[in-house]
C-alpha cells in the first residue's frame, strides 16, 4: 500500500534528503498537508530537514500490535529535528540503551514482523 | 436556555463478558437508566450513543439504529465516535440538545465489546486512536503513547524514574481501593503499591498495573429538561451545569508540550465557565485514567494541580477517598474498567450516584456539591469535561 505524500517523505530520509513543508508564514509540518494547522495557509514549500536529531522522549514497548510482534521488545522515540519532530523505531541498539537527549540518525528500515517499511532511528 | 438534569443512570457490570453482544450490553444499561429515572419509553426523543470499535470487534457498523432497536426506542439515533471520549461526546451533545429546547428527554451513553479480542488484537484495535501514518507505523501502541508522555513528564519536571514509578503505583493502588465496594467494577480487589511496582512491563516506564484492563460494558444516562423534571415530579437532583470539549493535534510529535494536555485544559475552561465555577470549587472528580500517568495529566488540566505537581497527589493522600479532593471514587478506568465507547457515560453515572448519595463511596463525599468528569480520546487529542452540581 502506498500513501501519497507520506511514503515519498519517509523514503527521502534514506536518500539523506529529508524534508518538511513550510507554510508561507514559516510554520513547519510533515506531509501530507494541504492546510497549515497553525495559520490556515495553503501555500507550502519543501524545505530540507536534518537527517539527525535528539531524542525527546522514548519508551521500550513489550506488548506490541500484531504488525510488530516479532520486533518486540523495541524502543520507539519522538525525535526533535529542529523544524519538525518525527517518531520512529530505534535500531542497532539494545532496547533501553538510547536515552533522552541522545543523537540519532533517521532512516528507513523494515519491520521484522511484516517486512513493511518503517521509519527507523539509529544511534549516531 | 433550559437547565438539564440527570433523571436516571444505568450501567452494566464492567468486566469480561466475551459472549455478550454490544446490543445486549447497551440494552441492559438503557433499561437500567429508564427504570432509575422512572421515565416512560415513549417520552425518549433522541438516542446518542458512543462506540469506538464495533466495526472491528463485532464487524458491526451503523450501530445507532441497532442500539435504538435493542433499547426499544423509536426516535432519531446517532453514534458518536471520538475514541475513548465517544460517550463523553454523546452525552455532551445530548445536553446541548436539551438545552436548546429541541428535546426534553434524551438517552445518551455508550457501549464497547472488547474481551472477545486477544491482547494483540485489542492492542491493534486501540492503536487506531493514534495517528496511523506517523505513530502506528512507528510501533506506537496506546500504552506506548502514554509511556512517551510519562517519560516526557519525568524529564520536564525533573522526576527520577523510581519516584515516577512509585507515584504512579500509588495512583493504581488508590483506584483499586476505591473499586472494592463498587458492584459495577471489573476489579473489586486490593492492589498494593509493591504489587504494582513488580508487574511485568508493557511500555516502559508503564507496567501491567499502570494500564486499564480490556473491558466489556455499557452506560446510559437519561437527560431531561428542568421543565420536564418538574412537570413529572422526577427525583432528579443532579444537574449538568457545564460541558466543554477540546481538540489537540493527533500525533504527540506535533504538540507543543509532550507532557501536557491542552485539549483537556480547553474542555475544562469551557465547562467551568458555563457552570460559573473555578477549579477550587470542585469537590470530587472522575477522570480518564486509562493509564496511571493519564490521571496526573487530567488533574493538572482540570486545574486541581499545577503542571508537575499532580504526580504525587495520590501518594500524599490528597486524591484518596478521604483526601481533600477524591479522584476516581468509582475505581476509575484502572480498576472499574474501560469499555472504551462507554466510559464517558459511566463517569457521569458514577458521579451522579456519588452526588445523589447512592454510590457505595458516597459516604466519602457527603458534603460534595460540585463534581467534574474528564473523558479523553486517544492521547487527549480529544477531551470532554462535564460539571455536575447538586441542584436546589
Ligand atoms: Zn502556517
Amino acid at each position: 500500500m502506498s500513501d501519497a505524500g507520506f511514503d515519498e517523505w519517509m523514503h527521502a530520509f534514506a536518500a539523506e534528503d529529508g524534508y518538511y513543508l513550510a507554510c508561507e508564514n514559516g510554520h513547519g509540518h510533515l506531509p501530507p498537508r494541504r492546510v497549515c494547522p497553525d495559520c490556515g495557509s495553503t501555500e507550502f514549500t519543501e524545505e530540507a530537514l536534518p537527517g539527525t536529531g535528539t531524542v525527546e522522549t522514548i519508551t521500550t514497548v513489550h506488548v506490541a500490535t500484531p504488525a510488530f510482534e516479532a520486533d518486540a521488545p523495541y524502543d520507539t522515540a519522538v525525535v526533535d529535528l529542529g523544524p519538525a519532530r518525527v517518531t520512529g523505531i530505534v535500531v542497532d541498539a539494545e532496547p533501553g540503551a538510547v536515552a533522552i537527549d541522545d543523537e540519532v540518525e533517521v532512516d528507513v528500515g523494515a519491520s521484522e514482523t511484516t517486512g513493511d517499511d518503517v521509519l527507523v532511528l539509529r544511534p549516531v | 436556555m433550559t437547565g438539564v438534569r440527570v433523571a436516571g443512570v444505568g450501567l452494566t457490570q464492567f468486566g469480561s463478558h466475551p459472549e455478550r453482544t454490544g446490543r445486549d450490553l447497551f440494552a441492559e444499561a438503557a433499561v437500567n437508566a429508564r427504570e432509575d429515572a422512572g421515565v416512560p419509553l415513549d417520552d425518549i426523543e433522541q438516542l446518542n450513543v458512543g462506540n469506538f470499535a464495533g466495526a472491528l470487534s463485532e464487524g458491526q457498523g451503523h450501530m445507532a439504529p441497532l442500539l435504538a432497536e435493542a433499547a426499544g426506542l423509536d426516535c432519531p439515533a446517532t453514534r458518536y465516535e471520538e475514541a475513548c471520549a465517544s460517550a463523553g461526546v454523546a452525552v455532551r451533545e445530548g445536553v446541548r440538545t436539551v438545552r436548546s429546547g429541541e428535546a426534553d428527554v434524551v438517552l445518551a451513553g455508550g457501549v464497547e465489546r472488547m474481551t472477545n479480542q486477544s491482547t494483540e488484537e485489542a492492542t491493534e484495535m486501540l492503536a487506531i486512536a493514534a495517528d496511523e501514518l506517523f505513530e502506528v507505523r512507528a510501533g506506537v501502541t496506546f500504552p506506548a503513547a502514554y509511556a512517551l508522555m510519562a517519560t516526557a513528564y519525568a524529564e520536564s519536571f525533573g522526576v527520577d524514574e523510581d519516584d515516577l514509578k512509585t507515584d504512579l503505583a500509588n495512583i493504581a493502588s488508590k483506584n483499586h481501593d476505591n473499586a472494592i465496594p463498587n458492584e459495577y467494577a471489573q476489579y473489586q480487589r486490593e492492589l498494593t503499591v509493591q504489587e504494582a511496582l513488580s508487574a511485568p512491563p508493557v511500555a516502559e516506564p508503564l507496567g501491567l498495573f499502570d494500564c486499564c484492563p480490556i473491558t466489556d460494558g455499557a452506560s446510559a444516562i437519561l437527560l431531561v429538561s428542568d421543565e420536564y423534571a418538574a412537570e413529572h415530579d422526577l427525583d432528579a437532583e443532579v444537574a449538568v451545569v457545564g460541558t466543554g470539549q477540546g481538540t489537540d493535534r493527533m500525533a504527540l510529535q506535533d504538540r507543543d508540550h509532550l507532557a501536557r494536555t491542552p485539549a483537556a485544559d480547553d474542555a475544562a475552561a469551557m465547562a467551568y465557565d458555563e457552570a460559573g465555577i473555578a477549579a477550587a470549587d470542585v469537590d470530587v472528580a472522575e477522570v480518564h485514567d486509562c493509564f496511571t500517568i493519564a490521571e496526573v495529566l487530567a488533574i493538572e488540566s482540570l486545574g486541581l494541580y499545577e503542571p508537575g505537581e499532580g504526580l504525587g497527589a495520590a501518594r500524599r493522600g490528597e486524591t484518596r477517598a478521604d483526601g481533600e479532593t477524591p479522584v476516581n471514587l468509582s475505581g476509575g478506568l484502572k480498576a472499574k474498567g474501560h469499555p472504551v465507547g462507554a466510559t464517558g457515560g459511566s463517569q457521569i453515572a458514577e458521579l451522579t450516584r456519588l452526588l445523589r448519595g447512592d454510590h457505595p463511596n458516597s459516604d466519602e463525599v457527603t458534603d460534595a456539591e460540585v463534581g467534574v468528569t474528564h473523558n479523553a480520546g486517544g492521547t487527549v487529542a480529544s477531551a470532554v469535561v462535564h460539571v455536575l452540581e447538586v441542584a436546589e
